[in-house]
């Protein structure tokens, strides 16, 4: 479902090159775990999957279901079916939650050719999955994460990737900012979206998310590329001996 | 050589004294009134319409932007509006013309022209400065309107609207709001224009009493040729609330005054104003706020979206005098600049005698956050969508201050008409 090809990308305004030849492949209901130390370009890896325009690719491409997505809008990329759960999901002050989900999965319909959902439908579906993810309806007039805690936030993340159920999911850190009930909350909404054809990439620092969401292969990011891959024995390894052998081995 | 004492008159100076002279015995009013009237004339005489060397005047200079006036006839009369919120007691006022006074649920309504015909307002016709040209004209020229008296403690369920509407020609009224003490009441100023250039004024008088609580919306939707000069003066008794919500969105040449005097104890102002700007238009919005005795509060949130070749400025002065200590008084103005061409100018003034007081004030001029955008974009949004989304967050924001939810709903549909037609 998603191959990365030599992938070379670098901070548009600096210059500065972060990654550096990533190679990677996810297939249909594969979950992916892409663990790394601070630095290793993680987050850019999920950012330039998304089409956030301040990273420039130099070289390379990225494979989605067999097309190239990078002359892609981020809007489009997202139509075809690509989510990715934000690190630090934004506050839009003004734009009530509802409000936006309502926007955003329907222009996802419109750009793939089907009806808009009316409204009494729309707001069944979100009472439905708001109420799997022990989400207080009222949060959801509030505006878009604004005063939400981090566990809300991650929480709304995962109650968007639930109504408008991508192929692709990447979650960039979504354990960071979680305590254990709300990980828990978390990782099942993630689990109950596991299907043959679906790919999730779940980008951590820790091992600890990888308990609840157990991962079919993990990968090791280190300055920019896939310096080592496993199954989720490796994980566990990480967690043992941290990065270091890891990063020695491959130099 | 002689000197010229005066620079010569515009057309449109010209125009106003012509008007005057041709409807001077038919406007309502007892002799005193009439006197008043001529006084005030002979003022505009001297004094002419502001320039931009009249320091409050500055960023509006009415003498050069107001080229011509329309004919003094109020013109093809528009009829009266569906209101905004469905079910609210509609007062309409068409080409500033005669009301019938009647009595709804605790509210007196009485008609503006008896005010002037028993002296009641006499007292009010006047300027409030040298430099008060709104006050000027509207005194000497206003044909009608309404007052309006809450009963002590009452609290009408409806929301009233004063609707004033008014196609080409001129209309000049007036509005009075008595609220009696712990009264509660939602009142909604609307002004409507059509297709053919008009000038209106309005002054609306209101005087919140002692623990009254009123909510009163201004929505200006004049047409795109209009001129509309506004002027909404208040006071403040022990304990009263006053929220000003106004909505700017119509109108090529519109100023909007606030003149609110917090003169009880315990007593709190708020003022939320959106100001929607597009195409050539020229919109003032100009707060004179005085806190004049301790322990008062108030606050400002000014929100502007600029389009195409737009204008905008927002003045806003707040005065503390030496007694009032303990005053909290905020003050925003924030503008979402939209267009190369556009403009907006933001002039804060903060006057304070008291030393112990909380003030503050800041303005912020912005584009739209790309962090938003990317995030919205993420999710599927189209950036013209997501533009739009966001443009409406921004003003909408204050609105959702508003306690009645189906009036909030039923303001916001408004401000997202304007904004599908324009953005």
């Amino acid at each position: 479902m998603l191959e990365i090809k030599n992938l070379h990308a670098r901070i548009a305004e600096s210059g500065t090159e972060i990654i550096r030849g990533l190679n990677l492949t996810v297939k249909a209901g594969e979950v992916a775990a892409i663990m790394g130390p601070n630095g290793s370009g993680k987050s850019t890896l999920s950012y330039i999957l998304a089409g956030r325009e301040d990273y420039e690719v130099t070289e390379g491409d990225i494979l989605y279901n067999g097309e190239s997505i990078l002359e892609l809008e981020p809007s489009e990329r997202a139509a075809k079916g690509i989510f990715l759960a934000f690190q630090y999901p934004v506050e839009i002050p003004g734009v009530a939650t509802m409000q936006f989900l309502k926007v955003a999965i329907n222009e996802q319909r419109k750009a793939r050719g089907q009806e808009e959902l009316k409204t009494p439908d729309f707001m069944r579906l979100v009472k439905e999955k708001a109420g799997e993810l022990k989400i207080d309806p009222e949060m959801l007039k509030r505006p878009l994460n604004v005063g939400f805690s981090g566990g809300e936030k991650k929480r709304a993340e995962i109650l968007q990737m639930k109504l408008l159920e991508p192929q692709l999911c990447v979650l960039d850190e979504t354990d960071s900012g979680l305590d254990i009930d709300a990980l828990k909350i978390v990782s099942d909404g993630v689990n109950a979206l596991r299907s043959p054809d679906r790919a999730i990439v779940v980008i951590t620092h820790y091992q600890r998310l990888l308990e609840h969401i157990v991962p079919d292969s993990v990968h090791v990011l280190y300055k920019g590329q896939v310096i080592r891959s496993g199954d989720k024995d490796l994980a566990a390894e990480l967690e043992a001996n941290g990065y270091a052998d890891i990063i020695d081995a491959a130099a | 050589m002689n000197m010229q004492a005066k620079t010569q008159r515009t057309a449109a100076e010209q125009g106003l004294m012509d008007a005057f002279s041709a409807l001077v015995s038919d406007l309502p009013g007892d002799a005193t009134v009439t006197a008043k009237r001529d006084r005030l004339m002979a003022d505009f005489g001297t004094t002419g319409l502001p320039s931009r060397r009249v320091e409050s005047w500055h960023y509006t200079d009415l003498r050069t932007l107001l080229r011509a006036v329309p004919d003094h006839l109020p013109g093809e009369t528009a009829a009266e509006l569906d209101p905004i919120l469905a079910g609210s007691e509609v007062l309409p006022l068409l080409g500033g013309g005669y009301v019938e006074p009647r009595e709804i649920e605790g509210l007196t309504v009485g008609s503006f022209r008896d005010a002037l015909m028993n002296g009641a307002a006499t007292e009010s016709l006047g300027a409030l400065r040298d430099d008060d040209a709104i006050g000027r004209i509207n005194g000497a020229f206003v044909m009608g309107g309404y007052t309006l008296a809450l009963a002590p403690d009452a609290a009408p369920e409806k929301i009233v609207e004063l609707q004033s509407v008014q196609n080409g020609g001129q209309a000049h009224g007036r509005f009075r709001v008595e609220a009696g003490s712990g009264s509660r009441a939602t009142i909604i100023e609307r002004h409507a224009g059509g297709e053919t250039a008009g000038l209106t004024s309005s002054v609306t008088e209101i005087d919140v009493a002692e623990g009254a609580d009123l909510v009163f919306i201004i929505v200006q939707e004049r047409g795109l040729e209009d001129t509309h000069l506004a002027q909404l003066r208040a006071r403040l008794a022990k304990d009263a609330s006053l929220k000003l919500f106004v909505l700017n969105m119509g109108g090529k040449l519109v100023r909007q005054e606030v003149d609110v005097m917090v003169e009880g104890e315990g007593a709190h102002f708020d003022l939320r104003a959106i100001n929607l700007l597009a195409g050539q238009s020229h919109t003032d919005l100009t707060l004179t706020l005085g806190h004049v005795v301790p322990h008062t509060t108030s606050q400002e949130i000014v929100r502007n979206v600029v389009l195409d070749r737009a204008r905008g400025a927002f003045q806003g002065q707040i005065r503390v005098s030496r007694e009032a200590q303990k005053t909290d008084a905020q003050m925003a103005c924030n503008s979402l600049l939209l267009s190369d061409d556009g403009e907006f100018d933001a002039k804060p003034e903060l006057e304070i005698f008291a030393d112990d007081v909380i003030c503050a004030h800041g303005a912020t001029v912005i584009d739209l956050d790309p962090v938003h955008l990317f995030y919205l974009a993420a999710r599927g949004v189209p950036e013209k969508i997501a533009r739009a989304l966001l443009i409406r967050g921004f003003v909408e924001e204050l609105l959702d201050e508003l306690d009645d939810e189906a009036l909030t709903d039923a303001l916001k549909a408004r401000v997202e008409g304007w904004l599908d037609a324009h953005v």
